[in-house]
C-alpha cells in the first residue's frame, strides 16, 4: 500500500465575500500523478498556494509530506518544488544564474551545485544555453527552464499550475515526455492544474473542480466510463427544441449548448436510426464518438470546460505580450 | 529533559539563523549581478551628481564668493552630492522589490525554506553594496574640486558611504514592503525621496535657518549623513563647516538604520 504524500481535508479559503475553495478534501498517493481539472476561476491556483505554504487556509487541514502546511511551512517547502502558473524567472539573470539562486536558497550543498545545474539543464535540453540571459528564451524554454528549476533541490512533490497554458501542441509533448520521465527515474509525485482535457489524460488520477468544489475524483477511465456508453452530438438550428423533445421521449439527460445538444447513451449505433425515424425536428450533421473528459464536465455540470479556453489562451498572450513591453 | 530541550530550541534557532544569512547571502549576490549587468544605468546615475557638482558647485560659488562667505562652496557641495548619489540608487534598489512582485520572481522568494527576514536583509546589504560603489565613483572628483583626500579618510568614507546606504535602503524596502504597484514609484519620490534630499543641508549650509525649517532639517536622518561625510571630506570653514560632530553624525544615521531594518524584517516576517 502507497502512502499518501498529500492529505487535504475540508480545505477552504475566502476571500472577503467570495469563496473562492469550498471545503476540498482528497488524498495523492506517493509517486502519482495527480490532476486538477476545471475552468477558470475554478479554485485551482488558490488550492495549490495553500499546499504550497503561499497562502493561508481559511479553514481545514492539508499536509503535504507528513508536515502541516500551517504549522510546519518550512518543512513542507523543503519538500516541494513549484513551477508557478505566471512566470516568476529573473530574466536579465543567465539561465544558470537563475538555477544557481534557486539552489542557494533551497540549500543544495556548495559541492552539489555545478552538478545538478547541470543535470537538470540536461533534462530539458537547455545545457547549451546556460549562459544566456533568460530574456532571449522562447515561452516555452522558460517554462522548461522552470520545470529544471523546480527540480534542482529534489522534491517529492512537484506542483505545476498549468505547465503547458499557451505553449504549442509539440512544446506541450515535450514536457510531457520529462514529466512521465521523472516520474518513472525519480519516483517524484505530480500535482498539475490544467483545462487540458488531453493533459488530463496523462494523470493516474483526476480531480474535476468546479465552483471551489471537488465534484469527482477517479481514474480518467473511471470518470469516462461513468458517463455510461457513447456520446451523441447533434447539430442543429432548434438545438433547444430538440433537446426538450429527446428528454421527453427516451431515457437520457440531453443538453443544450449553442447549437449542438449532446447526450450520452448505450449502443449509440442502434439509437441513431431510432432517432431519425421519430423525431420531426431537423437535423443538420450528427456525431457518434466514446465519452472524454469534457463530457464528463458537461455531464457534471451543465457546462463545457472548452468555451472559456479561447478567451484564456488570449488573457495568457495578453499577459505575456504585456510583461515583455514593460521591460 | 529541560536541558534537551534547551539544546533543541539552539539547533533550531541556530538552523533558522543560518538559513537567514544563506539567504541574505543569495538575495544580496543577485543585486550585485543585477548592478554589473546594467552598468549603463550605473553610468547614467552619474550624470546627474556631475552636473550638480560642477554646474550647480561653480555658479553658485561664484555667486557666494561674491556675497563675501568664507570657503568654497563646490568643497561644501560634495559631501552633498555624494549623499544624493546614495541616495537616489539606495531608494532605486530597494524599490526593485515591487517589480520583482511585479514580474512574480518575488513569489519564487518567498516560497523558498528561507525566513522572510533574509529577504528585508539581503535587499539592504544588496541596495548598500551597490549605492557605495556609485558613490565611491563619485571620489574621483575629489582632486578636481580641491578636497584632499588620504589613506585614512577614503576607508572612513567609504564606511559612513555604506552606514547611510543601509540606512536608506532598509526606510525604502519598508516603503516597498506594502506595495502592490509601480505606480506608487513617483509618489515616493515625490513624497519621500526628494524632501529627505531637499532637507538635509547637501545644497545649503544648515546654521542659521528660520525655526521652522531648522526643525525639518534636523528630523531628516539624511543630514546627519551628508554631516558626517562633510566632517570627512574637509575644506570647508566657517558658516560652511560641519555642525555636529562625526560622533553623533554617525550614531545618529546609525540608530536610524536600524530602527528601519528592524522594520523591515518585521514588515516581510508578517506578510501572508
Ligand atoms: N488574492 C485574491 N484576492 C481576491 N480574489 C482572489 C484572489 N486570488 C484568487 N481570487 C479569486 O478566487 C477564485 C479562484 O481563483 P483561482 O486563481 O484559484 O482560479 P483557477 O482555478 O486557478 O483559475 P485559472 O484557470 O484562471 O487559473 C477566482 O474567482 C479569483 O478571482
Ligand atoms: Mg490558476
Amino acid at each position: 500500500m502507497q502512502m499518501n504524500i498529500i492529505t487535504v481535508t475540508d480545505l477552504v479559503r475566502r476571500f472577503g465575500d467570495l469563496t473562492a475553495v469550498d471545503g476540498v478534501s482528497f488524498q495523492v498517493k506517493e509517486g502519482e500523478i495527480f490532476g486538477f481539472l476545471g475552468p477558470n476561476g475554478a479554485g485551482k491556483t488558490t488550492t495549490i498556494n495553500m499546499l504550497c505554504t503561499i497562502l493561508r487556509p481559511t479553514d481545514g487541514h492539508a499536509t503535504v509530506g507528513g508536515h502541516d502546511v500551517v504549522r510546519s511551512p518550512m518543512s513542507v517547502r523543503r519538500n516541494i518544488g513549484i513551477i508557478f502558473q505566471d512566470p516568476s524567472l529573473d530574466d536579465k539573470l543567465t539561465a544558470r544564474e537563475n538555477l544557481d539562486f534557486h539552489a542557494r536558497i533551497y540549500g543544495v550543498p556548495s559541492s552539489e551545485r555545478a552538478g545538478r545545474i547541470q543535470d537538470v539543464l540536461e533534462m530539458v535540453e537547455l545545457d547549451g544555453r546556460m549562459n544566456d540571459l533568460v530574456r532571449v528564451f522562447s515561452g516555452g524554454m522558460k517554462r522548461r527552464l522552470e520545470i529544471a528549476r523546480g527540480l534542482i533541490h529534489h522534491p517529492r512533490v512537484l506542483f505545476l499550475d498549468e505547465p503547458t497554458l499557451g505553449l504549442d501542441p509539440q512544446t506541450r509533448r515535450h514536457i510531457w515526455e520529462y514529466l512521465l520521465d521523472l516520474r518513472k527515474e525519480k519516483g517524484v509525485t505530480l500535482f498539475l492544474t490544467t483545462h487540458y482535457m488531453e493533459e488530463a489524460e496523462n494523470c493516474d488520477r483526476i480531480a474535476i473542480i468546479d465552483n471551489g468544489k471537488i465534484i469527482a475524483v477517479d481514474t480518467p477511465v473511471g470518470l469516462k466510463d461513468g458517463v455510461g456508453g457513447d456520446v451523441i452530438t447533434l447539430h442543429s438550428e432548434n438545438s433547444e427544441e430538440l433537446a426538450a423533445q429527446i428528454n421527453s421521449r427516451y431515457e437520457v439527460e440531453a443538453t443544450a449548448t449553442n447549437g449542438s445538444v449532446s447526450f450520452s447513451t448505450e449502443d449509440g449505433e442502434e439509437f441513431i436510426p431510432r432517432l431519425f425515424r421519430d423525431l420531426s425536428t431537423e437535423i443538420g450533421s450528427v456525431n457518434l464518438r466514446r465519452p472524454t473528459l469534457e463530457d464528463v464536465f458537461v455531464q457534471m455540470t451543465g457546462r463545457a470546460i472548452r468555451e472559456e479556453e479561447a478567451d484564456n489562451t488570449d488573457r495568457m498572450r495578453q499577459h505575456a505580450r504585456a510583461w515583455r513591453s514593460r521591460r | 529533559m529541560q536541558e534537551l530541550k534547551d539544546q533543541e530550541l539552539n539547533d533550531k534557532m541556530m538552523e533558522a539563523v543560518i538559513r537567514t544569512a544563506v539567504g541574505a547571502h543569495t538575495i544580496w549576490k543577485r543585486e550585485l549581478i543585477r548592478f554589473w549587468r546594467d552598468r549603463s544605468r550605473a553610468i547614467g546615475a552619474f550624470v546627474q551628481p556631475t552636473l550638480y557638482l560642477f554646474v550647480l558647485g561653480t555658479g553658485l560659488g561664484a555667486f557666494f564668493r561674491s556675497g563675501g562667505a568664507e570657503g568654497d562652496y563646490i568643497q561644501f557641495i560634495f559631501a552633498g552630492v555624494i549623499a544624493m548619489s546614495l541616495l537616489f540608487t539606495s531608494i532605486f534598489s530597494a524599490v526593485s522589490i515591487v517589480w520583482d512582485r511585479e514580474f512574480g520572481f518575488l513569489k519564487e522568494v518567498l516560497v523558498a525554506p528561507i525566513p522572510r527576514a533574509s529577504i528585508a536583509i539581503g535587499k539592504a546589504f544588496g541596495g548598500a553594496t551597490v549605492a557605495t560603489l556609485q558613490g565611491t565613483l563619485i571620489l574621483i572628483y575629489a582632486p578636481f574640486v580641491g578636497i584632499s583626500l588620504n589613506i585614512i579618510t577614503v576607508p572612513a568614507i567609504i564606511l559612513v558611504m555604506f552606514i547611510i546606504s543601509f540606512a536608506i535602503t532598509s526606510l525604502g524596502v519598508v516603503v516597498a514592503a506594502r506595495m502592490r504597484s509601480l505606480e506608487g514609484f513617483q509618489v515616493i519620490m515625490n513624497f519621500i525621496v526628494m524632501p529627505l534630499f531637499f532637507l538635509s543641508g547637501a545644497l545649503f549650509p544648515i546654521s542659521n535657518l528660520p525655526p521652522w525649517l531648522s526643525g525639518l532639517v534636523r528630523l531628516d536622518p539624511l543630514t546627519y549623513g551628508v554631516d558626517a561625510l562633510r566632517n570627512l571630506t574637509g575644506g570647508v570653514s566657517g558658516a560652511l563647516a560641519p555642525v555636529y560632530p562625526i560622533w553623533l553624525d554617525v550614531g545618529a544615521v546609525t540608530l536610524f538604520g536600524a530602527m528601519m531594518i528592524t522594520s523591515a524584517v518585521w514588515l516581510f516576517n508578517r506578510q501572508e
